[in-house]
């Protein structure tokens, strides 16, 4: 099947500074993406590259199969069929929400709009505030105007550019699930630029992670997490350790908890020195004797659990999840039991083996 | 290319009189230099110190007053201040002339209550080189004040109780903390006051003072030399872009004096009895002696000569309206052109080209009469010699005596206020606003259509009324340009009273005057808005 959005080494680059380098990236129809970074990463831009506001320097973006950038190619914005929801939302002031709606919608008999109009209302659940202007609404009210006014003229893809970081924390998470539920109700393909990780994992079937312009990962988010391509996802993505390990044999690495047996990547060989992933949640405390022992430096209370900073006595530090109901304090030392699915191991270039 | 057409249209007044800045000196100049310019500069150094004396007492203090104290009537001086905005100061000279010449209501009764003769006593003479500057200080110190009070209403609370619990009282932290950040807002006030000092031919000329506008007057048409009259310019536009640069330099300086991002509430000092006695005084002197005065005289006079109601005014009216509507639809037409040109392409020319189109309103009229004069007459002449020599027929002038010279020079002058107005509007749209319109499909004109100008609606008036109003009042341009018998009322109130006919020229000043208010009240308005929309928390 052809993807609804195909992007091929794309760069672009302002005044001879590259924003995006090289970036891949397929979309299957009906499934919603998300460009996830820190800010400065390139994610807007090559948003922007796919509204058709930013000329590219290299590759190509087709949308359902049909060129619509490339080197020399440049078609134009309202040609394109994309729907854009704007982090500022950029309703127009001086219409009222129906005709925020209506304006994508030309070449259709006032009737169809009429009920295009009424069908987009009820699906964001504003079929009351049709009359209204955009100053009268709430934060989260002019999101879904322009939600459902970006959605109107059935676009072949909806791009969101950080939709909900107008809107307060508590509002965010809520409004996530739902814009994912309307969309997938509707089969829109979108995909939604943002730089809340919890964001993009509460909306997004596939996530790319972007770094300095360059495409890291393109996954799901357990793989994100879990099997990360490169020691900047592995760091951006949850929180995690990364702890620099001699390979003993093809089945065992030495680590500062000692020597740890698993399946190694191929790629590792004996004697080398890779990194090892550490995630907090792949120790546990116990109460046994035998164990290894780590002092606790920090502990910051998160509701359910503790997330204790540790310290080994070799000076290595790592983060271990406790729950909250057995209290150790700052200071105490603790028997610990690693319990590591796979082992994810960097080389030097930051690359996952 | 539009753009930059219009760029050097705007321009080219300036660079042809700044081009025979260059030029060999000839006799007359030989004979200015020796008599009279050392006069013209020192008498228009002298009124620049009388201004900036005058209108930073006034500005600065009513400024403060209205902003920071509470007493009652504060709410009305906070707009009628603005009011001798509205107040030509060619205009203002006339009505004080009126008042307090020998002739006058107030020295016939001073004679009369005390027996005296003329000559017995001392009065001030009103004609003279300070009673210039007190015109002109009264009718531009709105400049200041409105510069100097909009940024005490930007600084930061904060800051000024940070200085009072430091130990500061309300006087000491007015001059050790609110005046310094403001002082920057303050300078681009008063340069933009001595800009229309120096622009200024109406109330120097009635009151017999030689500076740069009476001297290139006196050398175009009594010496009839054209280049002394503009090397006469050139001098005076030195003077001009020194303010120019003083005041760009002070306004860039205003970003680093902000003092905090959101507005509270001001602390609004309570003044004690005598204090707020003093407020009040030194609030209506101000208004009395810049408007009410004046503007009650006017309307006297205007009642009691009935000048209003004949065929002349009239035809005065209809030819002003019509010369300042027609400028004002021009106006707005090139700058939403250089405005729109601009956002869809951000390039340095056309920035640049957008600039050097704004600078025309520190240009004084006189000098732009004169830089439209010269090529248009050697246009004219070369057109007429070309077509005698080909067909023998003279076309005679074509645009140099015609109203096509007269709002070429007007729309020099008046661009940057119709440009300014149309920026500040199409900058308050976002990008994001086009950009969401071109993803659901509209064209960048049809942008421009069901977008920009819907939501332009307001500036828009705003710079038709803004050019309107200026074009009305505008007096040494429309003197040396307007065509053989074509009047306005400036020219006709300007006449009468160069004619000691003081009261027949009122209601020809009253008519500009009240127009004048309009843009005051508009002024005003926006002023609050925005107050108030910074007042409420989001």
């Amino acid at each position: 099947m052809i993807p609804r959005l195909e992007l091929n080494n794309v760069s672009i680059a302002f005044d001879s500074t590259a924003v995006v380098r090289q970036v891949s990236l397929q979309l299957p129809e009906g499934d919603i993406g998300s460009l996830l970074g820190p800010s400065g990463c390139g994610k807007t831009t090559l948003l922007r590259a796919i509204a058709g506001f930013e000329q590219l320097q290299q590759g190509s973006i087709a949308l359902h199969g049909k060129c619509v950038s490339s080197e020399q190619l440049m078609i134009a914005p309202e040609k394109r069929r994309v729907g854009m929801v704007f982090q500022d939302f950029a309703l127009f002031p001086h219409l009222s929400v129906a005709d925020n709606i209506a304006f994508g919608l030309n070449g259709q008999s006032s009737q169809q709009k009429r009920a295009r109009i009424a069908e987009l209302l009820k699906l964001v659940g504003l079929s009351e505030l049709s009359n209204q202007h955009p100053h009268q609404l709430s934060g989260g009210q002019q999101q879904r105007v322009a939600l459902a006014r970006a959605m109107a003229p059935r676009p072949e893809i909806l791009l969101l550019d950080e939709p909900f970081s107008a809107l307060d924390p508590e509002l965010r998470g809520q409004l996530a699930t739902e814009v994912r539920l309307l969309l997938k109700q509707d089969g829109i393909t979108a995909i939604l630029v943002t730089h809340d990780q919890t964001e993009a994992f509460a909306m997004a079937d596939q996530i790319g992670v972007m770094h300095q312009g360059a495409l890291h990962q393109w996954d799901n988010s357990y793989n994100l997490y879990h099997h990360p391509a490169t020691t900047f996802v592995a760091d951006f993505i949850g929180r995690g350790t990364l702890l620099t390990i001699v390979v003993a044999d093809k089945n065992s690495i030495d680590t500062p908890f000692g020597r740890l047996s698993g399946k190694l990547p191929p790629g590792s060989e004996p004697g080398g020195r890779l990194q090892l992933l550490l995630r907090p949640d792949d120790l546990h405390l116990t109460t046994k004797q035998d164990g290894i022992r780590a002092q606790i430096i920090e502990r910051l209370f998160q509701g359910a659990d503790y997330l204790y900073t540790l310290q080994l006595d070799s000076g290595d530090r790592f983060h271990c999840l406790a729950p909250s109901h057995q209290q150790h304090n700052k200071g105490d030392t603790v028997t610990l039991k690693l319990d590591i699915q796979d082992l994810v191991l960097f080389s030097d270039d930051g690359l996952a083996l | 290319m539009g753009i930059l057409g219009i760029a050097s249209l705007i321009a080219l007044p300036v660079v042809v009189v700044a081009s025979y800045g260059f030029q060999p000196a000839g006799e007359v100049w030989q004979h200015l230099a020796n008599t009279v310019l050392t006069d013209y500069v020192s008498n228009s150094l002298i009124l620049m110190a009388e201004v900036a004396i005058g209108t930073l007492l006034l500005g600065v203090s009513t400024a403060w007053l209205t902003t920071m104290c509470r007493f009652p009537g504060r709410r009305i001086f906070e707009w009628a201040l603005l009011l001798p905005m509205a107040m030509p100061a060619y205009i203002i000279a006339y009505t004080y002339t009126g008042m307090f010449d020998v002739a006058g209501p107030i020295q016939s009764s001073l004679r009369e209550w005390l027996n005296l003769q003329y000559g017995e006593y001392w009065f001030p003479d009103i004609r003279s080189l300070w009673g210039a500057g007190a015109m002109l200080s009264l009718t531009l110190y709105p400049y200041v004040y409105l510069l100097s009070r909009a940024a005490f209403l930007e600084q930061s609370v904060c800051v000024l109780e940070v200085s009072r619990s430091l130990g500061n009282g309300p006087w000491r932290t007015f001059f050790r903390v609110a005046l310094p950040l403001a002082r920057p807002a303050v300078v681009a006030g008063l340069s933009l006051a001595l800009m229309e000092t120096l622009a200024d031919y109406g109330t120097v000329q009635y009151f017999g003072i030689a500076t740069f506008t009476t001297g290139i007057f006196r050398t175009w048409f009594g010496m009839d030399d054209s280049a002394a009259a503009a090397q006469l310019s050139t001098a005076l536009l030195v003077f001009v872009f020194t303010l120019v640069l003083l005041e760009r330099w002070s306004r860039r300086k205003m970003r680093y004096h902000h003092s905090g991002q959101r507005h509270q509430s001001l602390p609004g000092f309570v003044l004690q009895r005598h204090q707020k006695f003093g407020a009040i005084l030194i609030c209506s002197c101000t208004l009395f002696f810049g408007f009410l005065l004046p503007a009650g005289q006017l309307a006297y006079w205007a009642v009691k000569t009935r000048y209003m109601i004949n065929a002349d005014f009239l035809q005065l009216t209809l030819n002003t309206i019509s010369l300042a509507a027609g400028t004002a639809l021009l106006a707005l037409l090139l700058a939403l052109l250089m405005g729109y040109g601009r956002r869809l392409s951000p390039d340095r020319f056309t920035i640049s080209a957008v600039r050097v189109a704004g600078m025309g309103y520190a240009v004084p009229g006189t000098v732009i009469a004169v830089g439209v004069m010269l090529p248009f007459a050697w246009i004219d002449n070369s057109v007429d010699h070309w077509m005698q020599m080909q067909f023998g027929i003279s076309t005679g002038l074509l645009l140099s005596g015609t109203l096509v010279a007269l709002v070429s020079a007007y729309l020099v002058r008046f661009l940057a206020v119709s440009l300014q107005t149309v920026e500040a509007g199409l900058g308050k749209i976002k990008q994001t606003i086009d950009e969401s319109a071109r993803t659901l499909g509209a064209t960048p004109g049809q942008v421009l259509g069901k977008i920009h100008l819907p939501m332009l609606k307001g500036s828009l008036l705003t710079a038709i009324l803004l050019v309107f109003v200026d074009v009305m009042k505008e007096l040494p341009a429309t003197l040396v340009l307007r065509p053989f018998n074509f009047n306005t009322l400036a020219v006709r109130a300007f006449e009468l009273a160069s004619d000691e006919r003081l009261m027949d020229s009122a209601s020809a000043a009253l008519t500009i005057v009240l127009a004048g208010i309009l843009p005051v009240i508009l002024l005003s308005r926006s002023i609050r808005n925005s107050r108030d929309k910074n007042d409420t928390p989001t």
